[in-house]
């Protein structure tokens, strides 16, 4: 998404309202699509959406106007998403309910046995929420390494690092289970 | 876990959460929302470095004066981060 004005990111970082409604325009969708990646819940991905909106107004007065908007906007949405996981209890996550309403549920293999597939999510969301962050949005969602190192403010190799031990995790869960990947 | 057991832990991972993709949106303007958040908890700006709490600061001096006395852990510390 192109880069807006730096002048309404100078207003903005002065505490400009009308800057910061057409910063959030400009990128609530993408702050929505990024937290609905991490939480996979759509009516939760738009509450966190505005707390994430809240905080960026909260932190404008420390934006640096030169920067990019839209990677510290994902940062702050990312800790927001992480704040959320951590509250959440692990047996109240990712329910069938949650897996079907999202738009591509529809696009799973349907070789897949449904149990295996609710069982895996339901190992997933046993994870402790910074490994299921890395892999849910550098495996599941395929996004850019850089980028989630980014978003969570770790290295490129801090991220790797994170998913492989969060399939590891998810591996001895399943087994745990008879599940063998 | 070799590279073979790594991909397939992840295709199933994938099948298990399906991609959510590129055109997710809001199903409602969530501008009010946020307008209705700053007049509830008006956002009072941050001024330099983010605050932190006295329980931060205790709790970093607490890991340097614990990792000074038993260096032999720093590793496992290392590796929980």
């Amino acid at each position: 998404m192109p880069e807006r004005s730096s002048s309404v990111l100078d207003l903005f970082q002065q505490g400009d309202l009308d800057a910061f409604e057409s910063l959030f325009r400009a990128h609530q969708r993408a702050v929505y699509g990024w937290i609905l990646r991490i939480v996979r819940d759509p009516s939760a991905a738009e509450d966190l959406t505005v707390e994430t909106f809240w905080r960026i107004h909260r932190a404008h007065a420390v934006f640096e106007s030169g920067r990019q908007f839209e990677p510290w906007a994902r940062r702050i949405a990312t800790r927001a998403a992480l704040d959320w996981l951590r509250a959440r209890r692990p047996e109240t996550e990712l329910t069938d309910q949650v897996l079907a309403e999202l738009p591509a549920a529809r696009a799973a293999d349907p070789g897949v046995v449904a149990e295996i597939r609710s069982k895996t999510a339901q190992a997933f969301g046993r994870l402790p929420p910074r490994l299921r962050i890395a892999a849910v949005l550098a495996v599941v969602e395929e996004q850019p390494y850089k980028d989630v190192a980014e978003a969570l403010g770790i290295s490129v190799t801090a991220v790797k690092l994170r998913v492989f031990r969060a399939l590891r995790l998810l591996r001895k869960d399943l087994e745990r289970q008879g599940i063998t990947p | 876990m070799n590279a073979h057991d790594e991909e397939s832990l992840k295709q199933l991972l994938k099948q298990a959460l399906p991609p959510v993709g590129t055109d997710a949106e809001p199903a409602r303007d969530l501008w009010p929302a946020v307008l209705h958040r700053l007049d509830a908890e008006p956002a009072q700006p941050l001024q330099g470095a983010l605050r932190r709490n006295w329980f931060d600061w205790a709790l970093l001096a607490g890991l340097i004066v614990f990792a000074a006395a038993f260096p032999a852990t720093i590793p496992v510390f290392l590796y929980y981060l």
